[in-house]
């Protein structure tokens, strides 16, 4: 067993390991000292706790602020659907308003979950109600609670950006349990994406899949609606980890569905900016 | 260090130590997890870590990265394979667009079957034979019945596996993929029946919390034995 082999690798991989074990420069010897009054058997505890006091398990402030931009997310769809589901006339009775009104649900269940996470974090979970929130950004979208058809727009983009927002923050909360959460709510997003995709298809008879296509001439926005061309920047991407997914390994795989078979991510920074257009001034994402 | 256990655990502590391409930042949540700790120590202990697996099969080791990837390679092995197999039936009552859409989920099967095989390469597992006995290729009901439990145990097989891995890139293309299976999970199940895309109250068992609006999530241990039905070769696992 040799000690000083371990923070040699370390060092390796962080030059400052020293420093942040001990910032005054007498890590070494604090650390024989530590040696020298325990046992051998006694000491991947003492390790332990001292590299914790070094890194920390990991970095709160990070996850809480990920969780409230989740968050933010949520209450922006959950009182987006709420109004819809409010608006007489809006939508169909039946199917429609059953699945609509399932999105809700999972939506205010996101908002519920995310709120005591981050309250359980010690952090405090943003608030924004209806009021914070402008669902036709400016008149674009004018009639998106008369119209259904513009509707179903607003509401495959929002969902399509959801998915896109949670996968973009993953990194933040690698190896925690909280990540399986994160995950759990991101692949109910895509279903919300996939079903309303089916609905948009149906309703205004445009060739809109389940899943993210090409666009008209290989753009990467497929939905035919201009004004949210940030919502899909990048989908038509077909190079993954430096590898051209079409025709990969000889296979007969299309530029198309190339494309289709990995969603991409979005930046913190562009999810903020898509979801800006709908918050009104004062409350803004920063 | 007489434990097995820990003699293996330390050796994929002491790998992913030695690398240099350790981002920093998984590096320092790595680093600051207690239970590492007991590997770092073991980390001082130089040994040999020649194996040869003497049991038929493959193996999935789940030690490190390679072996999540290799997971998921197999149960996309198996995705793609049943998809193929659908697109030479002809099953009963597929209307021109269900045909349509499942070739494009066929496809995109293959595409990440493909990927995985090239990321992983000299790492990768080999190939599985699958055993459909079970499903009628003629029935559009038992192909459908299929393929959700597919789909659904795909996304519950992602969302489980992804707090394993360590290294960013792999974790945001396993994000990339998981969300596109659930795309394929909901598309299907509306097709059995419309408006049960997320009827995550059917899901418990996959781990799905219907209450706080959470899709399944189950571990490699919990999602094996549901796939094993449906796969011949032998998969061996081990440090999961």
């Amino acid at each position: 067993m040799n000690i000083i082999n371990i923070l040699d690798e370390i060092e390796k991989v962080d030059g400052e390991i020293y420093e942040r074990l001990n910032p005054r420069r007498a890590a070494m010897k604090s650390f024989f000292n530590v040696g020298k009054k325990i046992s051998l058997a006694a000491l991947p505890l003492a390790l332990g706790s001292m590299f914790q006091k070094a890194y920390g398990q990991s970095n709160p402030a990070n996850v809480t602020e990920v969780l409230n931009f989740a968050l933010a997310l949520e209450h922006l769809e959950y009182n987006f659907y709420n109004r819809a589901l409010l608006s007489t006339g809006l939508i169909p009775a039946g199917a429609a308003t059953g699945a609509i009104t399932t999105i809700r649900a999972h939506e205010l269940a996101h908002v519920n979950l995310l709120k005591s996470a981050i309250t359980g974090a010690g952090g405090t979970p943003i608030a924004l109600t209806e009021a914070n929130f402008d669902f036709t950004a400016g008149n674009t979208f004018g009639d998106v609670f008369t119209n259904y058809g513009t509707f179903l727009k607003v509401a495959t983009a929002f969902e399509d950006t959801g998915v896109r927002a949670y996968k973009g923050q993953a990194p933040v909360l690698k190896g925690m349990p909280v990540l399986t959460t994160a995950l759990q709510i991101h692949s109910v997003e895509a279903r919300h994406a996939s079903h309303l995709r089916q609905m948009t298809a149906a309703f205004l008879n445009v060739p809109l899949k389940p899943w993210v296509g090409l666009g008209a001439n290989g753009v990467s926005n497929d939905t035919g609606v201009p004004q949210v061309d940030p919502v899909y920047a990048r989908e038509n991407n077909t190079i993954q980890a430096t590898y051209e997914i079409t025709g990969i390994n000889g296979t007969a795989v299309t530029r198309a569905a190339a494309a289709e078979s990995f969603d991409e991510f979005l930046t913190g920074a562009e999810v903020k900016q898509i979801a800006n257009l709908f918050l009104r001034a004062g409350s803004k994402l920063t | 260090m007489k434990n097995n256990e820990l003699e293996t655990k330390s050796e994929l502590q002491e790998e992913s130590l030695l690398k240099s391409t350790v981002g920093r930042r998984g590096f320092l949540q790595y680093a600051g997890a207690s239970a590492a700790a007991l590997a770092l120590v073991a980390a001082g202990c130089r040994k040999d870590r020649n194996y040869t697996d003497p049991v038929a099969g493959v193996t999935l080791d789940f030690k490190d990265d390679f072996g999540v990837l290799n997971y998921a390679y197999a149960l996309e092995q198996l995705e793609a394979a049943f998809y193929i197999q659908v697109a030479n039936s002809n099953p009963s009552g597929f209307t021109a667009a269900q045909k349509a859409y499942f070739q494009d989920v066929q496809f995109h099967e293959i595409a990440h079957r493909e990927f995985f095989k090239k990321a992983l390469s000299t790492a990768a597992i080999g190939s599985l034979e699958v055993n459909f006995s079970a499903v009628d290729f003629t029935s559009g009901a038992s192909v459908l019945a299929t393929a959700k439990t597919f789909e659904d145990l795909g996304v519950a097989a992602y969302n489980g596996a992804g707090v394993r891995l360590k290294d960013t890139g792999f974790l945001v293309i396993a994000g990339q993929i998981v969300s596109v299976e659930a795309r394929h999970a909901a598309y299907v199940r509306d097709q059995i029946s419309n408006g049960t895309f997320a009827d995550l109250g059917t899901l418990t068992a996959f781990g799905a919390v219907d209450a706080n609006g959470l899709d399944g999530a189950l571990t490699p241990d919990k999602v094996l034995p549901l796939a094993a039905p449906f796969i011949k070769t032998k998969i061996n696992v081990i440090n999961l």
